[in-house]
């Protein structure tokens, strides 16, 4: 491999790296505004996310939904679709999986956690779909339909959870217990850590895109549509088919989401579980850029991330857990700026 | 029956103020080609900044003024990365309203010690009715400017067909940078009402998604100051609405889902997105990074 092709292949790595580190900095320096120490700082989020077992089952039980929210986000970008939905996907997949545990509540094992995932698949495919077809046959800009969506979802589950399911034995908002035939296992080395079988899945989830997009024609034709509508037009793609496949691939893979959270963690649906695990998959995937390998590797440090900034509340004395959301927003900032390196790269 | 419904106008008014604010604020920048899905962390700054400045000089005006301030300074940061540097709007955007959901509470934490918010304010040191006459104020101004004036002109041109505008002589990226300050502007004394006039204190996410809503308002009213205010209007009567029957019980003493009217407005606007209720079409050239030729 030449010296050229070596720096085409891995600049892009390069440049994630030169963004999270640069992230990292602007992030940190605003904690010694603070007057903490940012090495301080730096030291208890790594040794909060992975400090031990359960510290990294924690960190890993957060990986998962974004690993799917990231594969979900990044599935309709090759498709050059924005996919801002993956919240409301999300919110109706793991409603669909508490309403399944509590509806078929006679369901045996091996069956039962299959046919909640399912049912999370399949709502949060239905609400990708609705984005899908309305962006290809209407006309209507998905990132617009798909915030709408999400309003729509949160109002949705709300009502399900709180009129149709209600939690008799809690004053909590949340559904009713899945029965146990639902519960899935969790990872006994990561001790108590809600960290399940879920990871499993959502890893299977990530292979499976990476085979998706590099060996099958579907793949093809997704990165096609997304390079040029019109080109794919002339190579006889109906890209509005392909644009509605993408979204629905994209909220199914976010509704799984519910399979972790319900089934693995909570057991019952609960208003407002997710930390904006829909929109961090933007982040996921934006770092990631499209590489099932950096989508991962994205979804593991967003997931350490959160895990870290967790115990800043106890562990300083004025920085706390919001940090997270700020270095995510420094992160996200230093990848999307095209300008801004080709900036840097003139003065180097 | 008739003080029902004072009330409910009465509260119309009060919730549509801070979401005219940011839709109009949304309207500048989109009409001059720069999507705007930051307006709900714009919204939070300000709102911030309000509560925050209001505390210390016991004056509403100045809270207000440093909530247009430092919705100003995130329009800054948007535009620097947005317009300047040409990243992707949506994805910028989504980053600043993160920066404004860690931002304020990070803040709270050194300045008041304190992870939900600021301290109370006291009653004489927050606004009553002002907002909903500045809020006209500016409906009225904007209408005006958008027809009457060069500089409306301009960020018209600047949405729909920018190389027209580089090529009568004014800068494309000039137009919109101090269209999104503006934008920024608005949408930050919006917040500020949500701190110092619907509410006493800052608490954290308090802008709920109005900013969204706002962006939702913008649409519905097709990018035009009027129907986007009569848009404000409708969402603010459901969500007054929404507000006065929770906890109502029905006949039978089950209470009102009033979820249902919560989603109304976004429904409604996917259903003109979709164009099954009227149509609505973007300015041209929204979303596009414009580089000189």
């Amino acid at each position: 491999m030449s010296w050229g092709r070596a720096m085409d292949r891995w600049m892009p790595v390069l440049r994630a790296l030169l963004s999270v580190i640069a992230g990292f900095a602007a992030g940190l320096a605003v904690t010694w505004v603070a007057g903490e120490s940012p090495w301080n700082v730096f030291m208890i989020l790594i040794r909060s996310a992975f400090g031990s077992w359960y510290d990294l089952g924690m960190t890993l039980f957060y990986t998962t939904p974004l690993l799917l929210t990231g594969l979900s986000v990044a599935i309709c970008f090759q498709a050059g679709l924005f996919n801002i939905g993956a919240e409301g996907q999300l919110t109706l997949g793991a409603l669909a999986a508490a309403v399944t545990g509590v509806v078929l509540a006679g369901l045996p094992w091996p069956l039962a956690p299959v046919a909640a995932a399912a049912a999370a698949f399949g709502t949060g495919a239905f609400w990708g779909w609705i984005a899908g077809w309305l962006r290809a046959r209407r006309g209507s800009h998905e990132v617009i339909t798909t915030i709408m969506l999400n309003f729509v979802a949160a109002g949705l589950s709300s009502y399900v959870a709180l009129y149709l399911f209600p939690n008799p034995d809690s004053q909590n908002p949340e559904t009713r217990p899945v029965a146990k035939s639902f519960l899935i296992q969790h990872l006994s080395v990561f001790g108590d850590a809600p960290v399940s079988t879920a990871l499993i899945l959502a890893v299977a989830m990530c292979v499976a895109y990476g085979f998706l997009m590099r060996r099958t024609v579907l793949g093809f034709e997704l990165r096609s549509v997304g390079q040029s509508e019109r080109a794919a037009r002339v190579a006889g793609i109906d890209p509005g088919k392909i644009q509605i496949l993408a979204m629905v691939l994209a909220g199914g893979l976010a509704g799984l989401v519910g399979v972790g959270e319900v089934l693995g963690n909570a057991e019952k649906f609960k208003l407002g579980f997710s930390p904006q695990y829909g929109f961090v998959g933007i982040a996921v995937a934006l770092l990631g850029r499209g590489n099932p390998v950096g989508v991962a590797a994205a979804a593991l440090l967003f997931g350490a991330l959160h895990k870290g900034t967790g115990d800043l509340d106890f562990e300083t004395e004025n920085v706390t857990r919001d940090l997270s959301m700020i270095l995510q927003a420094l992160v996200i900032l230093s990848v999307s700026a095209d300008g801004l390196w080709d900036w840097v790269k003139r003065r180097v | 029956m008739f003080e029902e419904l004072w009330a409910i106008l009465a509260s119309t008014i009060r919730v549509t103020t801070p979401l005219l604010f940011a839709a109009l604020g949304g309207l500048y920048s989109e009409r001059s080609g720069v999507v705007n899905i930051a307006l709900e962390g714009k919204m939070l700054v300000g709102a911030f900044a309000a509560a925050a400045v209001a505390l210390a000089t016991h004056s509403p005006w100045l809270g207000a003024a440093a909530g247009a301030g430092a919705g100003a300074l995130a329009g800054v940061a948007y535009a620097l990365f947005v317009i300047r540097w040409r990243a992707d709007q949506i994805v910028a955007g989504t980053a600043i309203n993160f920066l404004a959901i860690g931002l304020p509470p990070f803040l709270c934490k050194v300045l008041y010690d304190s992870t939900g918010g600021t301290p109370s304010l006291a009653l004489s040191d927050r606004f009553t009715f002002e907002p909903v006459a500045l809020v006209a104020l500016a409906l009225l101004l904007t209408w005006f400017w958008m027809r009457r004036s060069r500089s409306g002109l301009w960020v018209q041109f600047a949405g729909e067909h920018p190389q027209a505008l580089d090529a009568a002589g004014v800068g494309v990226n000039r137009t919109r940078w101090m269209a999104v300050l503006m934008g920024g502007v608005l949408a930050g004394v919006g917040g500020a009402t949500l701190s110092i006039s619907l509410s006493s204190s800052f608490t954290r996410e308090m802008s709920a998604g109005r900013g969204f809503m706002a962006l939702a308002a913008l649409i519905l009213g097709k990018w035009r100051p009027l129907p986007t205010a009569a848009a404000c209007v409708l969402f603010g009567l459901a969500d007054a609405m929404q507000i006065r029957l929770q906890g109502v019980k029905l006949g039978g003493g089950a209470p009102i889902p009033t979820q249902f009217i919560q989603i109304l407005p976004y429904v409604v606007t996917i259903l003109v997105l979709a164009g099954v209720v009227g149509q609505s079409r973007a300015p041209k050239a929204l979303g596009l990074s414009f580089r000189k030729a």
